[in-house]
């Protein structure tokens, strides 16, 4: 796909949901939790309720609508925190060097052996389930993605003649990251923290599937989809629906990401045209 | 007698290599007054760049100041701790490198790299250094400067690039710059105005310039005294028009040789051009005794057997040659 149809497909896809999740209170039918209705108890998608509802009664578009606020704060804040984590840390050893370097890229090395999820899922089960906790545990596991790619940008950015030519000017060491290093190496940053969002909102709906993310009864996709799994023959709609609010997210930031890289690479622009 | 702006005394460079440290530079001594313009000539790999790298206290590993002085001042410089030595840098010690191309931040507009400096030593603030970063365009003669401030290093030409990193170095008036082969990777044409350009504003402002060069009209031009790297030692230093008058050391003497000269083609038709026979000895590997030896034209025993001293030589220079003419 070129860069510019994948840029705009994705950033449509995530605008949308952003809009959803920013607009919730404004366009959702009901309330998400407190609306619950056994009479209406799963309903097949329809007139009055578009998705249909669930064995509590509610209504699944605004339960949908109200999770896009969740998953979206869960990939972003996540997202942040993981690279400015990664950043820090891959930044100052690539630069440095010596034995925090060293220190560094093991302690990377030893994240990228755990499975990210499984440390999650640690970290989850210390704290407790909810919304905190689970910034927590996404936004301090998978920053090794950002840090490695920091080191080796800050690793061949520190011989170019301008680093060099500011060091002999006088800056110092926090001055030539932040002015000569950070603008540098912020392309490939900003398209890995976009792909990494749409991994932390799958992470979420991982964790809250496996009952230690978002508690019931406040709406996540992934706790939706967890709730719904007993259903799964008998009202479907009650997986399709989270499914494909994910599956359509996650996508949305992938295809962002690629597209991203596309711009900010100078060396593809140069290639294209 | 007043103390010279910068004296190096004795410099002795090592590079570590495969566990044995070798002397990439060694007995390097010359001093350079407050605003004289200093040449320091030699072929690629002589150890000039590596010299102005120790002044400037940034040998990286795995080179390293083995002995010496290096005093700006007569305050010994060598042994200062890292944020002294980089407030130095900069304010009393600039620098400007071969590459214009590459010593710009290509994601910073070069009004604000000239800015920064300001910013960095004199605790201006940003409206101030950025008026200040366009009158120091102006100063170099950069055309437009309101709007040339705003521009990204890639919208700019290499003349233009070399002109924004002389405003850099120039910005907080050092009082010594060291020009690392200056006008190297431009045109001809752009060569003569940078110098030109460079050495009055070095005038203007009484700055000492040490001219790092391969290039012996530029530094002839330029320089008021030159000295002369050959493998790691200063072989001759003498006057600019005393060297290229009365070269001592064979080495100058075949280096002047090796001019190609338009006035004698002219007079006596095509000519081949002289050249200097062999190569540079590499670092790990230099000759015993006299170390040009092997390549040059007045050898004998003692060449290849003792290291010969620095002599004075009447007129103030000194030669290193068991048999300069």
């Amino acid at each position: 796909m070129k860069g510019g149809t994948s840029l705009w497909v994705g950033g449509g896809l995530v605008g949308l949901a952003v809009l959803v999740g920013v607009l919730a209170p404004w366009i959702h039918l009901t309330d998400p939790v407190l609306a619950a209705n056994l009479m209406n108890a799963e309903i097949p998608p329809g007139r009055e309720f578009p998705f249909g509802t669930d064995a509590q009664g509610r209504d699944i578009y605004s339960r949908i609508v109200h999770g896009a606020r969740i998953s979206l704060t869960v990939g972003v804040i996540s997202q942040i925190a993981n690279t400015l984590i990664g950043v820090t840390l891959g930044l100052t050893a690539g630069y440095w060097g010596g034995w925090w370097d060293d220190l560094v890229s093991g302690l990377t090395n030893l994240m990228l052996a755990i499975p990210s999820l499984i440390f999650a899922l640690a970290i989850m089960a210390i704290l407790g389930p909810g919304l905190t906790s689970l910034l927590i545990a996404l936004g301090l596991t998978s920053w090794s993605y950002s840090c490695r790619i920091a080191r080796a940008q800050a690793l061949s950015l520190k011989s170019q003649g301008y680093v060099q030519a500011a060091r002999i000017l006088g800056y110092g060491d926090l001055r030539i990251m932040f002015t000569q290093l950070l603008p540098n190496m912020l392309g490939p940053l900003i398209v890995i923290a976009t792909l990494g969002m749409g991994g932390a909102i799958l992470a979420e709906a991982t964790l809250s599937f496996l009952g230690l993310g978002i508690r019931p009864p406040y709406p996540s996709w992934g706790s939706m989809l967890s709730e719904a799994r007993d259903q799964i023959t008998t009202a479907p709609w009650l997986s399709v629906f989270p499914g494909l609010a994910i599956f359509f997210t996650v996508l949305g930031l992938n295809l962002l990401g690629d597209g991203l890289r596309d711009i900010l690479d100078p060396q593809s622009v140069a290639r294209r045209t | 007698m007043t103390t010279p702006l910068l004296e190096v005394r004795d410099l002795r460079i090592a590079l570590d290599a495969g566990g044995r440290s070798h002397d990439a530079v060694g007995n390097v001594s010359f001093s350079i007054g407050r605003g004289e313009t200093f040449g320091l000539v030699g072929e690629s790999g002589c150890g000039k760049s590596i010299t102005a790298l120790s002044i400037m206290g940034l040998l990286r590993s795995p080179l390293s100041l083995a002995g010496g002085a290096i005093a700006l001042d007569g305050r010994e410089i060598q042994d200062l701790p890292a944020a002294d030595m980089r407030r130095l840098r900069g304010k009393r010690i600039a620098m400007i490198f071969q590459e214009p191309m590459t010593a710009l931040n290509p994601l910073s507009p070069v009004g604000r790299q000239i800015a920064e400096m300001f910013v960095l030593h004199e605790r201006a603030s940003w409206k101030e250094a950025w008026e200040r970063a366009e009158d120091a365009l102006r100063q170099v003669r950069v055309p437009s400067p309101e709007r040339r401030v705003h521009d990204y290093p890639h919208q700019l030409s290499g003349g233009m690039r070399q002109r924004v990193m002389i405003a850099i170095a120039l910005a907080c008036g050092p009082d010594l710059l060291v020009a690392d082969e200056p006008t190297t990777a431009l045109d001809v044409t752009v060569q003569a105005e940078i110098v030109d350009l460079m050495a009055e504003l070095c005038a203007a402002k009484g700055t000492a310039v040490l001219m790092i060069s391969h290039d012996l009209g530029l530094v002839a031009n330029m320089c008021e005294r030159v000295a002369v790297m050959y493998a790691g030692r200063i072989v001759e230093s003498q006057a600019a028009d005393a060297i290229f008058a009365h070269p001592r050391h064979p080495y100058t003497q075949g280096l002047i040789g090796s001019l190609p000269l338009l006035s004698a083609r002219s007079r006596h038709g095509r000519q081949k051009l002289r050249e200097i026979s062999g190569v540079v000895p590499s670092i790990v590997a230099y000759p015993p005794g006299c170390r040009f030896n092997p390549r040059c034209p007045a050898m004998t025993d003692i060449c290849a057997r003792d290291v010969p001293m620095a002599e004075s030589l009447p007129d103030g220079g000194l030669v290193r040659c068991h048999h300069h003419g």
